[in-house]
């Protein structure tokens, strides 16, 4: 066992007893602390640092050439916890995109639910494309309930393009271009 | 124009009264915002800086300068405490609910009548005091009748029906009954000094700045009393670290926990009131008033213009005096309740009744050796 220090602590002086000497010491401490920088981040102008695994408002993301990446798979949709995704599949346009159209396909729809997503990041997790990110959107507001559900339009807007180290769709042109597609 | 000359003797004193309320309230709000600033700059914050009224806020560079320093918050601190909904609990004494925080701003405001707060040289070259009511008693008014402001808060407590006012409000009476009597005593001996026997002075608050105009201020002179009466003050006006009428950490907000808007504004000017009134009677009785420096001839001239310097280097005394107040807020926690009881009956007292003794055996030896 280990042995209990007893601590002598010396009786006060005249002057610690009065608190005077204290006092003062404690009111030069606090004048100090008056012409230190202040810490406010004034928010709405200043807005914090976020680093960057920070879970934020869920978004789709486009890729470099700017092609929707969600192929409408709905693995995020069965994995999210809460049941705020919601996703209607459909075809991508032959004359717009001939290139993939009838190879994978597109959301027609792309519903989160904001007033039901946790942020749990499952979504990102799940997602075989990397189309969909938590990114750094913190503050969130609406006015009424649908406004609260983001459509594919917005969740574009907010997600916008992030780079992209696979580039599916050009290596697949080099493939077919040096003549051994698929 | 005879009717204005004829009535001028008696409308005149209101104007005047009207003058300085108006002057006195606008301290309040500004020595809030003070507290307010000074509290944030202290914890490192920047503290309101934010409220631009609609003109005044946009002068090019000046009103930036003026914004961040909050000069227009305290109109939207006043506006939001006249524009709440009134809420009166079902569960208060109403009557004397709302007379509670008349009670306690009313004594506030009436004791600035016999302050003094700067001199004139009147045509005969006779130094006057800037003062409503130049009385006589003027310091046994001012503690008459600023002691009557603890009833505000008592009255407050009892009628709020509720229990953490109930206590806040008893603390508050008792540590004011405490410290009065220190209070009392400590200033005892610096009107034994500045009054002496044949001056026409007695306890008339102009003759203690006047008794100062020497070398001597009665902060080096009596310091003993000026601590006594320093931190009599502090418990006096509720301040931390005496702040047990309040103590939000254990009272959720004292006395004024059931009171909402307005009446909590009342409450909340009476403070400061209390507040600037007790930094302008320490400046009276301890730091000389509106004489200039310790040691040195007032500046100021027989002139007009030498009134306003005095009432300005008074005014700039007394901003010292509440930033020293502010400055102790965020420096010492507050005392336990049986601290502040213990400080104020075992220390306080019996020192004060010392130092009482001790200069009155020293008037009566110098009287009696005749130097």
């Amino acid at each position: 066992m280990a042995k209990t220090k007893v601590i002598e602590r010396k009786p006060l002086t005249f002057a610690e007893k009065t608190f005077i000497p204290q006092i003062a010491t404690g009111l030069k401490t606090t004048m100090k602390a008056m012409f230190d920088k202040t810490v406010t981040l004034e928010y709405p102008e200043q807005r914090p640092v976020i680093p960057n695994n920070y879970r934020g408002v869920p978004t789709l993301v486009k890729d470099p050439n700017g092609r929707e990446k969600c192929v409408s798979c709905q693995l995020c949709e069965f994995v999210c916890p809460p049941k705020a995704i919601r996703i209607t599949p459909g075809e991508i346009d032959a004359e717009t995109d001939p290139e993939r159209a009838h190879v994978e396909k597109a959301p027609q729809e792309f519903e989160i639910n904001m007033l039901r997503c946790i942020y749990c990041g499952l979504c990102q997790e799940v997602c075989p494309e990397e189309a969909i990110f938590l990114q750094d959107i913190f503050s969130l507001s609406g006015y009424s309930r649908e406004e609260m559900i983001n459509k594919k339009e917005k969740l574009y807007e907010l997600g916008g393009t992030l780079p992209d180290e696979h580039h599916k769709w050009d290596k697949k042109k080099a493939a077919e271009d040096a003549g051994n597609a698929h | 124009m005879e009717f204005i000359t004829d009535t001028l003797p008696f409308t005149l004193p209101i104007v005047f009264a009207v003058a300085m309320i108006s002057v006195f309230m606008g301290l309040c709000s500004y020595s809030v915002l003070a507290e307010r600033k000074v509290s944030s700059w202290i914890q490192g914050r920047t503290g309101p800086n934010r409220t631009r009224l609609p003109l005044l806020g946009h002068i090019p560079i000046l009103g930036n300068i003026l914004t961040r320093l909050g000069i227009f918050q305290p109109v939207a601190d006043g506006l939001k405490f006249l524009f709440k909904e009134e809420i009166t609990p079902g569960h208060v004494k109403t009557t004397y609910y709302y007379l509670a925080p008349v009670l306690a701003l009313a004594p506030a405001l009436t004791t600035m009548v016999v302050l003094p707060f700067g001199r004139y040289v009147d045509p005969s070259g006779v130094v006057q005091p800037l003062v409503l009511a130049n009385l006589d008693v003027g310091m046994l008014f001012i503690l008459g009748v600023s002691s009557l402001g603890v009833y505000g808060i008592v009255l407050a407590g009892w009628s709020s029906n509720s229990k953490y006012p109930f206590l806040g409000a008893i603390r508050a009476s008792a540590q004011m009954v405490s410290y009065e009597l220190a209070m009392g005593l400590a200033i005892l001996p610096v009107f034994m000094w500045s009054a002496a026997p044949g001056s026409d002075y007695g306890l008339s608050l102009f003759g203690v700045v006047e008794s100062q105009s020497g070398w001597l201020w009665l902060a080096f002179w009596q310091p003993l009393s000026a601590l006594i009466f320093l931190v009599a003050v502090f418990a006096e006006t509720n301040r931390l670290p005496f702040d047990m009428a309040e103590s939000e950490t254990d009272l959720v907000g004292g006395f004024h926990t059931e009171y909402g808007c307005f009446k909590f504004g009342l409450f909340f000017v009476a403070e400061y009131a209390h507040v600037i009134m007790g930094s302008a009677l320490f400046v009276i009785l301890f730091l000389g008033g509106w004489n200039f420096l310790p040691g040195f001839a007032d500046p100021w001239g027989d002139s007009t213009f030498g009134a306003v310097l005095s009432v300005l280097w008074f005014t700039g005394k007394v901003f010292a005096m509440i930033f020293f107040f502010i400055w102790v807020r965020w420096t010492l926690p507050r005392f336990r309740y049986d601290q502040v009881m213990a400080l104020g009956w075992k220390i306080l007292l019996p020192l004060a009744i010392g130092n009482l003794i001790f200069n009155t055996l020293l008037i009566a030896l110098r009287d009696t050796a005749g130097f």
